[in-house]
């Protein structure tokens, strides 16, 4: 059973992400940055679905698990789409953009066929367990994806502020994800787990945060993202 | 096994990540001039704003309304400061020579948080404008 506290850590989680919206809707951004609309849509669209399946079949059903696990992992391709539409942005004077997202469909097909594996050759595990261990794995996947693009930007020496203020936030994001999924793991029955969702309010508000207060056309050394008081 | 390496992992890109989106965040304040007001406010004389005003700002920030979307980051910027308290009182003794870096980043904050104040405060100003023009 949810209390008053998960409730306004899903509502918050909600909000922050509709104004993330708004914001990128008002600045005008959303030709330029369409993969995090989509993102965004999809994140609210399986917010209100999971209350759906909550409301209908209750918090410790299987069909919420499920519900819950597998929009998770349908986000983090979200998710995944937004860091090749950051690798498109920062390779596009390269002509290379067709590669990269290549390798990264690439990569996330490898990803979903480990996956598969684990499901096929352990039938007999709980569901919420390989599902956690799915989700633990996309994130990783993205946490490479993300560093392999942010040293890709310093060796190109990309000087766009708002584009590397949106990649290292996303950063941070898959970071603090993967390494949540793998202590949950590693210790699944703590209590703690239900409040880490609090984290999913990072990424629209750092987001946000680069709509508003960065303009697009801001430029900045990678040097003195490195060490800032040179 | 997976799970702690990907755990040990995560948290190093999650530091190295961090640390780079709280320089950007910086980066990108410290193009700003802080108005005179802000200064008088704060009791900032010099150019440079040093690490132990931080708090001080952090607490004049408190007393002001949000214009809205920098709280987040000046809670991030706090739990930088606060790392950075940590790692000073761990290379202390040695490190002694890392010191000056820590303040220089330190400062970096403080400069950041004399930032979101200098809005706040034009941000108030706008609020009490309109309701005595109403």
């Amino acid at each position: 059973m949810l209390g008053p506290v998960d409730y306004l850590i899903w509502i918050t989680i909600f909000l922050v992400e509709l104004f993330c919206l708004v914001i990128l809707l008002k600045r005008r951004a959303f030709t330029q940055h369409f993969t995090i609309v989509l993102y965004l849509l999809a994140s609210l669209a399986t917010s209100a679905g999971r209350y759906l399946v909550l409301a209908a079949t209750g918090f410790t059903s299987n069909a919420y698990a499920y519900c819950y696990y597998y929009s998770d992992a349908v986000l983090t391709i979200f998710l995944f789409f937004v860091v090749m539409s950051f690798y498109s942005h920062v390779f596009s004077e390269m002509g290379v953009s067709k590669m990269v997202r290549g390798g990264a469909m690439l990569l996330l097909g490898g990803t979903a066929l480990i996956s598969y594996h684990m499901v096929a050759s352990s039938s007999d595990r709980l569901i919420t367990r390989f599902a956690n261990e799915l989700s633990q794995n996309l994130y990783f996947v993205g946490v490479v994806l993300t560093y392999l693009l942010w040293g890709a930007m310093m060796k190109l020496r990309e000087n766009r502020t708002r584009l590397m203020q949106l990649v290292l936030a996303l950063g941070v994001y898959f970071s603090a994800f993967a390494g949540t999924y793998a202590l949950k793991n590693m210790y699944p029955s703590s209590f703690i787990w239900q409040y880490f969702q609090l984290i999913a309010i990072w990424l629209p508000v750092s987001w946000a945060y680069s709509f508003i207060k960065v303009p697009e056309e801001a430029r900045m050394a990678t040097a003195r993202v490195l060490a800032p008081n040179q | 096994m997976i799970a702690a390496l990907i755990l040990a992992i995560s948290l190093l890109t999650l530091l190295q990540f961090f640390v780079s989106y709280c320089h950007s965040v910086i980066a990108a304040s410290r193009r700003l001039e802080l108005s005179e007001q802000a200064r008088e406010i704060s009791g900032i004389t010099s150019r440079t704003v040093r690490g132990d005003q931080f708090k001080r700002l952090v607490q004049l920030l408190a007393l002001c309304p949000e214009p809205g979307g920098d709280s987040t980051q000046v809670r991030a910027l706090s739990a930088y400061f606060n790392m950075l308290g940590l790692v000073r009182m761990a290379l202390s003794w040695a490190a002694p020579s890392a010191l000056q870096w820590i303040e220089t980043e330190r400062g970096g904050c403080a400069y950041v948080a004399a930032v979101a104040l200098d809005r706040r405060i034009k941000y108030s100003r706008m609020l009490m404008a309109q309701q005595a023009g109403h």
